[in-house]
């Protein structure tokens, strides 16, 4: 049945909640105010808790399903930091108020960029990135920070390789930079005869996400990196893959200058069907006094915003970041120590591997080679009764599984990027790798059935094109 | 073996899940599947503190949290502390909201997605605007996006923004567009009433101008003659970009009756805590013909297989995933759940909750400004209508009053000098519903003894 929305359930005089009333309504001249109410819903309390409650049950999200999502690291989110990330000095804690009343605050970011600094080997961090992409454009413009102190403004281009999210070269547009793609080698990795031949002196930074998006790590970082800076270019790392390298490595020693990291992915914050997330931004020395300003800063005992950085490529959003999620990001560092970090990606790359293998011969790996936290599969619909990854994808619904991240990376053909994560266990990968296998035989025995999937969800295939042709986007 | 298993609770994983697998991937050890990081990069030593349980955890973040002082607040300056019904937190907190991703595979995500659209829909109607999209990262980003939009539009390369804007909204602005091609920012100022100079605006704006940002009311408290600042800006062909309190549009005019093109706000005062500044919400609103060069997600309505409604994530076009170096924006996550706080609060109010508390706000601050002015040396500075904030000019400089004053746990305000040169004695104080008498009187007393 079609679920109503909150307007086809409003009543003129219901209400949720009521407010003391004031006791003038003249204060501001006529001419100020609105003219019309706003058609906002008119419901009681209760009306609104099952309208969110019922809405909430038309979701799968990873507290209730295996959500193997490639890139986006779909781990546990601990139920400890729901409910301290909000303790009330916390969220109540005013950004202008003055720094005495709120150290505690304080304290947790400066921690946790000293937590951030050593788990990358990088000289200093930023909290202040919403997201993952906006950790990127923090990144990409404090390059473009340092090279314009150095009186390099001529660099003008970003190289990106093909296997780069779509965030990458639309960063480096924004940043007002030209994209350089070069394609990746046959191996899915850096190619580094391309990569040289786009090498100049108008090279500003090259983008490298590591483990890169076809899940393998760049094997010839170090001499990738030689490359770049001999160009006089620096090495920016999108680390929205680095579960797969925390507590094994450290990326300022492969030679990266800039990189973000998300809190919502590594460190077990949750995604929130799209947000708030945190991109904190790392930089080795000499790129350091070019991230935005403030980053907290210890004195004595005192911790403080009011550092000077004068080289500052200025500020990225209003005040210093969202501090929610960097709450949660502390959290998760602390429980955990250095041999933690290490067994966690491990087994994300032991939980990948494992999959991966299972899946053979019936699902392949597009690069037939052991991977790091993610697989890539590729489905060939000549060989697969003309079933597409799309398909198989939407049948995964039906057996109780979110499905993979499809048709990306683009290299792939038909691609279906698997990521566990550590946090499952071996009966769920055994009970998604059986679901696959079984969707396999239906693709011989049924495909019909393949193609319509999915079959048990509040509402089956939704036609995305006709949607996108004549809008409806609000009541 | 030293932390192989030292903390079984985050992997599940026991010794013999660990060689099974091991086994069907036909490897001796997790270290062989590694044979790609150099030798000499892999297992280098950290420095990490000792791990803490779950309990001592809680007892550290408990003493963190009590470093923070509790203050009887009222500093405003983009971050307003309002009541927010315990009803809103309880459903956005749920794990199926809560630990969801954005909405990629529709049918399985039908909940988040009807959530976005109902939050589009509250937002059209609350601004008076066509259409809004799925959130932005904050008030300061959604105009910094929302100009980029107007420079793409227009084709001009000129922007106007008032000198009384919030001041780490122009800091953002001036990143976001430094490096668009260019793109040249210049200051309105404003009159001695607290309002913008129309003599200095209409002088300034020409037919090189992209757009003009209009902010209400405007980061002094003062609300502009919109109908007026519309006209001048639409005479030059520029579009106009407003930049509003969302709470105070349950009273105040709205974006749509001024013919704001674009129509931005910072979103917390909608049912989301201040939380040191973050996670904001960034609303973006727009008139229709822009829609296509809104950047960020939008959710529509669809049909599935069987004519029934669904919601997607639509007009993708623009996005980075499709367009890459060609998108409109870069933007990906965005701020999900703080727009479902945001459509679950204007849900439990409507209409009619709404306009009490932006009429509660608006009487506190007027009862507020009252009694601060009545305090011997201090008074207000500017003649404008306001909302709920107001400058306050004191007998000294403004920061020195704030300082005092918090020493007996009062947030005294924004302390103007810090952004504004020439307004060192000037604070920016606001009051909300929740500022009850007793706070007032409080903040009163505490100002009369210094």
């Amino acid at each position: 049945m079609e679920n109503l929305l909150s307007i086809e359930k409003s009543k003129p005089g219901r209400r949720g909640v009521r407010f003391e009333q004031a006791k003038k309504h003249d204060y501001l001249p006529q001419d100020c105010l609105r003219t019309s109410a706003p058609k906002l819903p008119e419901m009681s309390e209760f009306d609104t808790v099952r309208h969110f409650t019922r809405l909430s049950q038309e979701n799968y999200s990873l507290d209730g399903e295996f959500y193997p999502l490639g890139s986006c690291t779909m781990k546990y989110n601990p139920k400890a930091y729901d409910v301290l990330s909000v303790l009330e000095p916390f969220t109540h804690a005013h950004p202008f108020a003055p720094e005495s009343a709120v150290q505690g605050t304080l304290q947790i970011m400066y921690e946790l960029q000293e937590l951030l600094k050593e788990i990358t080997g990088l000289a200093a961090f930023t909290l202040q990135p919403a997201a993952g992409a906006h950790g990127e454009l923090t990144g990409i413009l404090t390059v473009r920070a340092y090279h314009d102190a150095h009186k390099n403004s001529s660099r003008c281009e970003v190289i990106v390789p093909d296997t780069a999210h779509g965030t990458n070269p639309a960063t480096a547009n924004m940043a007002g930079y030209t994209v350089v793609n070069i394609k990746s080698a046959a191996d899915g990795c850096v190619d580094k005869a391309a990569l040289q031949a786009a090498l100049s002196d108008k090279t500003a930074a090259v983008m490298l996400t590591v483990p890169n998006t076809v899940g393998l790590f760049e094997k010839d970082i170090r001499e990738i990196a030689d490359m770049v800076h001999k160009a006089g270019a620096l090495l920016y790392m999108d680390g929205a893959n680095f579960n797969a390298l925390i507590g094994l490595a450290k990326p300022a020693d492969f030679g990266v200058d800039v990189m973000h990291l998300n809190l919502h992915k590594t460190f077990a914050a949750p995604h929130g069907g799209g947000g708030p997330g945190s991109g904190p931004v790392g930089a080795a020395k000499h790129v350091a006094p070019f991230l935005p300003k403030p980053i907290v800063e210890k004195k004595g005992e005192v911790y403080t915003l009011h550092g000077k950085m004068p080289q500052s490529l200025g500020k990225m959003k209003a005040f210093y970041g969202n501090i929610a999620v960097v709450l949660r990001g502390y959290c998760y560092l602390r429980q955990f120590d250095a041999a933690t970090l290490k067994n966690i990606a491990e087994k994300a790359i032991l939980n990948a591997n494992y999959v991966r293998a299972k899946l053979k011969g019936k699902f392949n790996a597009f690069f037939d080679v052991n991977c790091m936290h993610e697989c890539v599969l590729s489905i060939d619909p000549h060989k697969m009764n003309g079933v597409h990854t799309a398909d198989v994808a939407k049948r995964l619904l039906d057996y109780g599984f979110y499905a993979p991240t499809i048709y990306f990376p683009l290299i792939v053909p038909e691609a279906l990027m698997i990521e566990p994560t550590e946090t499952e266990s071996k009966e769920m990968l055994d009970a998604f790798v059986g679901a696959l296998e079984k969707i396999y035989d239906e693709i011989f025995a049924n495909p019909q059935l393949v193609h319509d999937a999915p079959h048990t969800q509040p509402v089956s295939r939704i036609d995305e094109v006709a949607a996108a042709r004549q809008p409806n986007l609000r009541w | 073996m030293p932390g192989e298993f030292n903390n079984t609770m985050f992997t599940p994983h026991t010794k013999q899940d660990e060689q099974e697998m091991l086994d069907v991937i036909g490897v001796s050890s997790v270290k062989e599947l590694l044979n790609k990081i150099p030798a000499d990069l892999l297992y280098p030593n950290y420095n990490l503190p000792a791990a803490l349980t779950e309990q001592n955890l809680t007892a550290h973040m408990h003493a963190l949290a009590a470093k923070n002082k509790p203050l009887k607040n009222f500093i405003g300056a983009g971050m307003y502390r309002h009541f927010i019904p315990a009803a809103v937190p309880a459903l956005s907190g749920r794990g199926e909201f809560l630990t969801a991703y954005t909405p990629y595979q529709a049918e399985a995500s039908q909940g988040t997605l009807q959530t976005i659209y109902e939050f589009q829909s509250c937002m059209c109607a609350l601004f008076d605007m066509d259409v809004a999209t799925a959130s932005h990262y904050d008030g300061a980003t959604a105009l910094a996006e929302a100009v980029l939009a107007c420079v793409r539009v227009t084709g001009r390369n000129e922007v106007l923004i008032p000198a009384a804007l919030h001041p780490h909204y122009k800091e953002v602005l001036k990143t976001y567009l430094r490096h668009a091609k260019d793109v040249q920012l210049t200051e309105v100022k404003f009159a001695a009433q607290g309002t913008l100079d129309a003599n200095d605006l209409t002088e300034k704006l020409s037919d090189k101008t992209a757009c003009f940002v209009l902010s209400q009311p405007n980061f002094l408290g003062a609300l502009e003659d919109a109908q007026k600042v519309s006209a001048l800006v639409h005479k030059q062909g520029a579009l106009l970009v407003a930049q509003v309190n969302p709470l105070s549009l349950g009273l105040l005019q709205t974006p749509g009756s001024y013919e704001a093109d674009f129509a931005v706000a910072e979103g917390q005062p909608l049912g989301n805590p201040v939380s040191f500044g973050g996670p904001g919400l960034g609303i973006m609103t727009a008139k229709k013909a822009y829609m296509r060069q809104l950047p960020g997600r939008i959710v529509g309505v669809a049909k599935d297989k069987n004519g029934q409604r669904a919601f997607v994530l639509t007009l993708q076009a623009r996005e980075q995933h499709i367009r890459r170096e060609k998108a409109a924006s870069n933007i990906c996550s965005n701020e999900a759940i703080c727009a479902l706080n945001a459509v679950i609060y204007l849900t439990l109010l409507g209409p009619q909750g709404l306009k009490e508390v932006a009429e509660l706000n608006v009487e506190r601050a007027h009862e507020l400004a009252e009694k601060l002015s009545a305090v011997k040396g201090f008074s207000l500075k500017f003649t404008a209508p306001f909302f709920n904030e107001f400058v306050v000019t004191c007998p000294t400089n403004a920061q020195t009053v704030a300082d005092k004053l918090a020493q007996k746990n009062i947030g005294a305000g924004y302390a103007l000098g810090n952004s504004f040169p020439g307004m060192e004695n000037d604070l920016l104080v606001c009051a909300t519903e929740l500022n009850t008498p007793q706070d007032m009187a409080a903040y009163v007393s505490a100002l009369k003894e210094i």
